[in-house]
């Protein structure tokens, strides 16, 4: 037992990450809480997206299933399980079936190089973003697969749409990657890094996070990968690829079932893991706001206490909303549910307010904060835009965002050569 | 397997993939054809190259039916066509019975029927609004329009007991009076309605996405509308100055006072502001016709038996989504000898082929939302 507690308490104590540890044991539980992880966060951004798409459109959402439709999500994956699985007579086969994988492998992939914060990764990569985004740009090989495979007219339109659409907005995604890359070489050495962890401690030691970085060359590098990766995920303005309106459902409209779900897992998990770039390129990662202006050992015991107050506030959103349930026997159960949910979120806030497990959790608190504002992003879009017309996505991304890369990469080298204490 | 010969396709390959030209199947299950209309495309790569409507899935026979139906008994029948503007399709029918037995509907009913025509045309337009945004992508408008809708439904739903297919006149007037609070709940609508307008208008006229989308999609010409008889916010768009409340006033429209806006390009961006004046101008005439409201009796004295003398009518009025035309002809009978209905989306719908023709897949959409058509009465 003792050697167990001191196994875990050297892992815990250590600087490095299990890959570069070499542990391949701490390795597998790394790969297994982030894929656990990933799937209630998309379970979680399920629920959350409906909720408050429904709120923006003058609408209650999910109220049926569980407290404020909590359990919804459970009982739709319950129902896409449940489906039956159809193959269209004349799709190809082994393409098909394969298609929904790749996808799926895509997107799960990158997961391993993300850092939730300074050991938090499965690895630290050298090439850690180079890794992540050429793995994650696999996915529109299975999208390309599945429009083909399923010998329909739609999803193939979708697939060619979704296919042009990714490999042009790669580009300009690139450009803006470049120049945050180039800043992490402002140090005394003089040399850049590729590594996801190396990217957020460069910035870490320049006091600053890449956004604010010459002014404003961050802020636009940052403004065009924010564009560019809402199209790169396919996601309102640019969902052209399975535009509902247009294509029914685009390259899946011949999926359904269990098949369709992992299309739909997908999505989910591009999305954070664009974000996730995002914010580890340019908002730090998992460093804390304000670390200038509020520095210091007090302001850091202050900042610590974010996770637990976090969970804190939530378990408090449930007590209210509890208060508010109708005083039916219909919602007895509903509010008990609702009640219990809240005991349970604020018995992890308490837990986070512990001080050896607040000291551990706030990098990755920290980062998934920034993650999930990119979510909200993403549902607000969603919830404001009309969708953007093939042809006017494409000359936004080859006729304005790779000029601006262009132009964002060239002047960032060139300042980053004749100021580099700016 | 539908014959497509008349669409002069080439020889077709073994693989569509190797073709030329994709032809599509849009419809009649698609989310964006709003309802049942089919629409064979013809495509190159996204281009369209030319495209035809199937029709009459929802055909059933309304014309027909009215013509082994009492004058009285088909009334109901006509807000089934156009199932969102019932108020507009009842007032033509009435009006046009009305001219054929030669009497005429009370100030007091005149008034009313006005009020409540305005508020459908509204109603329709925000419907319109709703879906078409819908068919572009913006998903919010739609949720906000219908919210609203439902406030004009509600007084509907008030006045005669049903919010869609209304029956709201009877041949020769109304059939209720106004109830208690009519006039209060009207204004109170209006109050409601008019900072509305500036919300949906907050969230697309200026919003770039949807200029990009609209502007310059499929325009029309003057000289083609006229020619194809397009009329309603399409061929007002296309600036046609033409209005049949003005050009042939009806009811008692000569009494109000309202502009008809006008476009210049005849784009879908043109047809979209049009019709958002439409509702202000609606707003207008309302606040006028609700002040005014002349006591006296609703219905006027009709025969129980309507026996029309022989003969025939034309009568057409403005809905929502054009004219809006009867043709009835009397045997002496009780019954119609025909009746044949000039339904505006019909017409309008013949124009799809022309404005879609080089424009993108994504464009059909635009164009059908913005055609407003529906196909209860495009089918009847």
């Amino acid at each position: 037992m003792n050697a167990i507690l001191q196994y875990i308490e050297s892992y815990l104590s250590s600087d490095k990450t299990p890959g570069a540890a070499g542990n391949l044991f701490w390795m597998l539980v790394y790969i297994l809480l982030v894929f656990v992880g990933l799937s209630v966060s998309v379970i979680a951004m399920n629920w959350l997206e409906r909720k408050i798409l429904a709120h923006m459109q003058v609408r209650l959402g999910p109220m049926r299933v569980g407290p404020h439709g909590l359990l919804q999500p459970f009982a739709d994956a319950l129902k896409l399980l449940l489906k039956e699985d159809i193959m269209p007579a004349e799709a190809d086969a082994v393409i098909f079936w394969c298609a929904p994988f790749m996808v799926v492998l895509a997107a799960f992939i990158v997961f391993i190089v993300v850092p939730f914060g300074p050991t938090h990764a499965v690895t630290d990569m050298n090439i850690g973003i180079l890794f992540m985004l050429g793995v994650s740009s696999l996915s529109v090989l299975g999208i390309v697969m599945a429009g083909w495979a399923s010998n329909s007219h739609y999803p193939l339109i979708g697939a060619l749409r979704s296919g042009a659409q990714m490999v042009s907005y790669e580009v300009a995604m690139g450009l803006a990657v470049v120049s945050a890359i180039l800043m992490t070489s402002l140090n005394p050495s003089g040399t850049g890094t590729l590594s996801m962890i190396g990217i957020v401690q460069a910035q870490q030691a320049q006091h600053t996070w890449f956004v604010f970085k010459f002014f404003p060359l961050g802020l636009i590098a940052f403004f065009i990968f924010a564009v560019a990766m809402v199209a790169e995920t396919n996601r309102a303005p640019f969902d052209l690829a399975e535009a509902e309106s247009e294509l029914t459902a685009g390259f899946h409209t011949e999926y359904s079932g269990f098949r369709w779900s992992l299309f739909f897992l997908a999505e989910y998990s591009a999305m954070i893991a664009v974000s996730s770039i995002a914010v580890t390129l340019w908002l730090g990662g998992w460093l804390r706001p304000f670390p200038n202006m509020l520095s210091g050992a007090t302001w850091d015991q202050i900042f610590s206490l974010a996770p637990g107050a976090a969970f804190l506030f939530l378990a408090a959103m449930c007590f209210f909303n509890v208060l508010r349930m109708p005083k039916l026997p219909y919602f007895r159960i509903q509010t008990i549910g609702l009640a219990g949910f809240g005991v349970v979120l604020g018995l992890i806030g308490l837990v986070l307010l512990l001080p050896p497990v607040r000291v551990r959790i706030q990098d990755i608190f920290w980062f998934s904060a920034k993650v999930a504002a990119f979510m909200y992003l993403y549902i607000w879009y969603r919830g404001t835009f009309p969708r953007y017309r093939f042809d006017q996505l494409m000359r936004m991304g080859w006729k304005v965002l790779l000029p601006m890369g262009l132009g964002v990469v060239l002047l960032t080298a060139g300042v980053a050569l004749a100021l580099p204490n700016l | 397997m539908t014959d497509l010969s008349h669409l002069d396709l080439e020889t077709p390959d073994k693989t569509f993939l190797d073709a030329n030209e994709l032809v599509i199947n849009m419809g009649p299950q698609h989310p964006a054809t709003h309802g049942v209309l089919r629409v064979i495309l013809r495509l190159d790569g996204e281009k369209v190259l030319g495209l035809e409507c199937v029709i009459g899935y929802l055909h059933r026979g309304v014309e027909k039916i009215g013509e082994n139906r009492t004058y009285t008994m088909f009334n109901p029948y006509v807000d089934r066509m156009d199932y969102v503007a019932a108020v507009s399709n009842g007032l033509g029918y009435c009006e046009a019975v009305e001219k054929l037995l030669n009497v005429e509907a009370p100030p007091r009913a005149q008034y009313v029927r006005v009020i409540l025509t305005e508020l459908n045309r509204i109603a329709s337009h925000q419907l319109w609004l709703g879906t078409h945004a819908l068919d572009i992508g913006a998903i919010t408008p739609l949720f906000y329009t219908f919210r609203d809708r439902e406030e004009i439904l509600k007084i509907f739903e008030k006045y005669c007991g049903a919010r869609l297919t209304t029956h709201a006149f009877r041949i020769g007037g109304l059939q209720y009076e106004t109830y208690n609070g009519f006039e209060q709940e009207v204004k109170n609508f209006l109050a409601f309605f008019k900072p509305k307008i500036d919300e949906y208008e907050e969230l697309l006229t200026t919003n770039r996405i949807w200029v990009e989308r609209t502007k310059g999609v499929g325009v029309i010409s003057k000289e083609d509308c006229i020619a194809l008889g397009v009329t309603g916010p399409v061929l007002r768009a296309s600036g046609v100055k033409w209005d049949l409340r003005k050009a042939q006033p009806y009811a008692n429209y000569k009494n109000f006072d309202f502009d008809i806006p006008t476009g210049q390009n005849g784009d879908t961006y043109d047809r979209y502001l049009v019709r958002m004046v439409e509702m202000r101008q609606s707003v207008r005439i309302i606040e006028q016709a609700i002040g005014g409201i002349p006591e006296g009796p609703i219905i006027a004295k009709v025969p129980k038996v309507m026996k029309p003398p022989v003969g025939e009518i034309y009568h057409s009025i403005e809905a929502p989504k054009g004219e809006l035309g009867y043709f009835i002809v009397s045997d002496g009978s009780t019954q119609p000898y025909r009746v044949r209905v000039r339904p505006p989306s019909f017409v309008n719908l013949q124009a799809l082929d022309v404005m879609c023709r080089g424009q993108l897949v994504a464009d059909v959409i635009a164009v059908i939302g913005t055609l407003d058509i529906v196909l209860g009465e495009v089918d009847r």
